[in-house]
């Protein structure tokens, strides 16, 4: 029997840390999931190291899962924890800034020891006073591998594994501590570890053990709970990664146009998952190829495009620098092909598990000639399936490559996804060269859109030669003619600029009425959202404008941009779209910038936005 | 019925409308004209044949081809021709590319289209120079060599094409002299046929900045003392008057002249292109002048899967054991909740 008192909260963040073998991200996900299912909305942020395997116990190999449950809208795996769970010092030593006032943190006693202390590079044997954190955190300690040892006594196990299972025990108590009934989690392990029977027995004891251990030993702190969320459409959920619904978005578009989808691929941090999960689904007849390197990943597809696939490749900002020139092609020769970047921090190899938004100016203008590319960008881990699915829209009904840019925080972030049905998704056209056209040339294209016809090798009368050389306007045969080059230039542009018919307006969020336009693109919505969300709460005059179509921008940009005195462009760059921004709708802009791998946090948006009323 | 058909091309249903503009005497007439002979030959349809080629001189091979052509990027025409053939395997992809193109700045998409067995035909024009930017040395420029930026002679040792092709555990290795037609379009019809990456090494002349490379081999007089044309199943004989051929002699071929010291027929190697083995293909291909005939023709031809053909039958495979059948499926099989 627990007397414990309970606590009701809004949302509630709880970050999930450890060593990058401790399970931590097994863990957060399902406690994430489980959540879910219990009707809270969920954001979640995985950040792990670019080590496989640091040394155990160093702060090098810290990995952790942040979820953010709310009930009501969230938009973010949120900023400070109000739990942290922490196997080891060298968790709590990465992780001790990123604390609420008065949160809660959880540890494994038993690996809060001197050696410990030594590893993570503690100075003394008191980690909680060296980061001057002991009077503002309620602990909770508890010996959990010695626990896990003991409950998983007469199992057949070597002692390696027993503690390994000691993230299940950590769970258990997360379940207690948030009044989670745990069989969901049972559940999804049984699911999860259906083809090895002891594993899933161990696993489902000591998960077990964990919560009642919360529950009997009366652990005098609150326990807490996180109403369901009634704000989100009714309907069937899941809980998505960017970079799978990045996938199957792809994955949707190329059934909507009766093609086939073809990935060439090279992996790369953050960006393999996508990779991974097209090449799973030989089911829905995906083409991969994982290629020799990042310059075949994207002319793999290029070929693929000019035989008639939906073409796509996925990489991050280094490998977008290695494809510039096949895209360059791609725009030359008015071939389909999405290009995915999911963005990291550079320059350079950089840091390459860490997320950026700095690969913009790189996606816009990184090319030889007068290379004009559609540029996208996706806002959450959901939403990646839905400008996924955009960007092979555009790509195939206007010829032209489309650069997607996700980047680490959505990409291996997940959040709820309403599951679609093909059905209710737009329909694609691709801009196919017709019957009755045969004999047309390479250059042949509909006089509106000035979309280039596409004709699929293997059909008699549409044979053509395409290629990276200028092309005569009407015959389409290779030209150096002065004037016609300046027609071709000028139509590749138009075909871009016509696509702004084709996107959505631009939406102003939060208070129309506003003092401060904030701008923001791509994945910072969510932070960007909650921090105008909270000011207009206190009363304050804030509206958001955020972008999702970069290039061609919504045609009603300058419209809203010169309806606010004051527009502050927000981004994880130096000030990229800034700049592109002034280039478009020239004016003043005031910026907010940061560039250290991280996304930002709530709390410093907000206190810059008061700082600009 | 049209089925009863059997459609019969001549070399010009595969010439397109465009001027070739290549240098007067250049070797590349000779292939272009042969591929398009062979073409026809084969039977397909023009507009089921893609020729993919990278960027040099010969990469402008397929403005010249009436069916579907793509002119891509330097070094990359390997990688477009694997997505072509991945996306679309019924067409007949030929690539075109030259020693530069594929040696040096595509080296690595060649050795990995090799490696994959993507059953596509690759013409490797190889005339040991860079034509299209003016004369610089190429990876199989000889060594010692002087061209523009090699005013005092190279200082690297070449590329030999069928040393990578065999390292990179190719199944189809066979070698062409511009001006040697019917051995050209023998070696030319057995790659089109062969499933997986064929790899012809075109040797061809530059008139312009490497006249007479494969001199040696040309001159009519003496081509035919200077060059074995290989031919799989037959003994491995040449010479003008047919009086010469190879034979093994410890680890080694050695040429003997039939009639000679006793040397019969029956002594002469027969040549083997099946034998997975590629040891003595390799040898045969390495061969060099003046010791010995510099070999054309098929030199190996090993059936294998093809890349494309081992993803179409895994896709299949799978597919057909598949709960998942269409989008709808997949998105059911979610772990979901109603919210």
């Amino acid at each position: 029997m627990s007397n414990t008192k309970t606590t009701e909260l809004e949302n509630v963040v709880v970050r999930f840390t450890g060593d990058s073998g401790d399970g931590m991200q097994l863990t957060g996900t399902l406690f994430s999931n489980l959540s879910a299912i219990l009707g809270n909305e969920i954001s979640t942020f995985p950040d792990f190291p670019s080590e496989i395997r640091a040394p155990q116990g160093t702060v090098g190999g810290v990995s952790g899962f942040q979820v953010n449950l709310g009930a009501s809208k969230i938009y973010t795996p949120g900023d400070e924890a109000d739990v942290l769970v922490a196997m080891n010092p060298a968790a709590l030593k990465v992780n001790s800034n990123g604390i609420k006032k008065g949160g809660v943190l959880i540890f494994d006693e038993d690996s809060f020891k001197k050696s410990d202390f030594d590893k993570a590079g503690f100075k003394t044997e008191n980690p909680f006073e060296e980061l001057n954190i002991s009077d503002t955190i309620q602990l909770i300690s508890a010996p959990l591998s010695t626990l896990t040892q003991s409950s998983l006594e007469g199992f057949e196990m070597d002692n390696k594994s027993i503690l390994r299972s000691k993230n299940m025990f950590a769970l258990g108590l997360i379940c207690w501590l948030f009044n989670r009934p745990i069989e969901q989690a049972i559940h999804f392990l049984t699911n999860k570890f259906s083809k090895k029977p002891d594993l899933l027995k161990a696993n489902i004891k000591v998960l077990t053990d964990g919560f009642n251990y919360g529950n009997n030993l009366h652990l005098s702190i609150s326990t807490y709970t996180v109403e369901k969320s009634h704000e989100l459409p009714k309907g069937k959920y899941t809980s998505i990664s960017g970079n799978k619904a990045t996938a199957w978005g792809l994955i949707a578009a190329a059934k909507k146009a009766g093609l086939e989808l073809f990935l060439g691929s090279y992996p790369i941090t953050p960006a393999t998952d996508v990779m991974h999960e097209l090449a799973l689904r030989k089911d829905m007849g995906v083409k991969v190829v994982q290629a020799e390197d990042e310059i075949a990943g994207i002319t793999t597809a290029l070929g693929a495009a000019f035989a008639g696939a939906l073409a796509a490749t996925n990489t991050s900002g280094p490998g977008l620098a290695l494809k510039s020139e096949a895209i360059g092609l791609a725009v030359m020769a008015e071939l389909p092909i999405v290009i995915v970047d999911v963005m990291r921090g550079g320059p350079s190899t950089g840091l390459p598990t860490k997320t950026e938004q700095t690969d913009l100016l790189q996606a816009l203008y990184g090319r030889n000639g007068e290379s004009p590319a559609v540029v996208v960008a996706a806002s959450t881990p959901a939403d990646c399936f839905h400008y996924a699915f955009m960007s092979s829209k555009i790509a195939l009904e206007h010829m032209t490559p489309v650069i997607l840019l996700t980047d680490a925080y959505i990409g291996n972030g997940t959040s709820l996804w309403k599951l679609p049905k093909l059905a209710e998704l737009a329909e694609i056209k691709p801009n196919f060269a017709k019957p009755g056209m045969e004999g047309l040339k390479v250059t042949a294209r509909d006089e509106v859109s000035k979309a280039r016809y596409w004709s699929i090798p293997g059909i008699q009368g549409f044979e053509h030669r395409n290629g990276g050389l200028e092309k005569d306007y009407t015959t389409g045969a290779i030209s150096t003619d002065p004037l016609n080059h300046k027609k071709m230039v000028d139509t590749r542009q138009e075909k871009i600029d016509y696509i702004s018919n084709m996107i959505p307006e631009l939406q102003v969020e939060g208070d129309k009425d506003a003092d401060l336009l904030v701008v923001g693109w791509g994945a910072t919505h969510g932070h960007l959202m909650t921090a105008v969300n909270a000011l207009n709460k206190q009363g304050k005059k804030v509206a958001l404008a955020h972008f999702n179509y970069i290039n061609p921008l919504p045609k009603n940009t300058e419209q809203v941009i010169k309806s606010y005195k004051k527009v502050v462009v927000c981004e994880l760059n130096s000030g990229q779209f800034a700049t592109y921004l002034r280039s478009k709708v020239p004016g003043e802009y005031l910026q907010y910038n940061k560039v250290q791998g991280q996304p930002f946090t709530v709390t410093e948006l907000e206190e810059h936005f008061t700082g600009l009323l | 019925m049209e089925t009863s058909l059997i459609q019969q091309y001549t070399a010009k249903d595969f010439k397109s409308d465009q001027y070739v503009r290549w240098c007067p005497g250049c070797g590349d007439y000779a292939v272009l004209n042969t591929l398009q002979k062979v073409m026809a030959e084969l039977g397909g349809a023009p507009h089921n044949t893609a020729v993919i080629s990278g960027i040099g001189c010969s990469s402008r091979l397929p403005y010249y081809i009436s069916g579907y052509g793509f002119h891509t990027i330097h070094g990359r025409g390997a990688a477009v021709a694997t997505g072509v053939k991945v996306a679309n395997p019924k067409l007949t992809v030929w690539q075109i590319t030259g020693d530069g193109d594929c040696l040096a700045i595509g080296g690595n998409h060649f050795i990995h289209s090799v490696r994959r067995n993507i059953d596509i035909n690759v013409l490797l024009f190889n005339n040991q120079i860079y034509g299209l930017t003016k004369g610089q040395y190429s990876p199989t420029t000889k060594k010692g060599y002087v061209t523009k930026s090699s005013p005092f002679g190279t200082i690297e040792r070449p590329f030999r094409p069928a040393e990578l092709t065999f390292g990179a555990g190719g199944t189809f290795f066979g070698r062409v002299l511009d001006v040697d037609l019917k051995s050209s379009a023998m070696t030319m019809m057995a790659a089109a046929k062969h499933k997986g990456t064929s790899v012809i090494e075109t040797l061809v002349n530059c008139v312009i900045f490497n006249d007479g490379a494969h001199g040696w081999l040309s001159e009519k007089e003496t081509r035919y003392d200077r060059v074995i044309i290989l031919e799989h199943g037959k003994p491995m004989i040449f010479g003008k008057n047919s009086d010469k051929g190879l034979v093994a002699e410890g680890f080694n071929l050695k040429v003997v002249t039939i009639g000679e010291n006793g040397v019969t027929e029956n002594d002469v190697l027969v040549h083997d292109a099946q034998c997975q083995d590629s040891t003595l293909q390799l040898k045969l291909a390495l061969m060099e002048g003046p010791e010995y005939p510099v070999a054309l023709g098929v030199i190996r031809d090993v059936a294998t899967e093809s890349y494309d053909e081992a993803m179409e039958n895994q896709i299949a495979e799978i597919q057909a054991k598949a709960k998942i059948k269409t989008f709808d499926d997949l998105i059911d099989s979610c772990e979901q909740w109603d919210m």
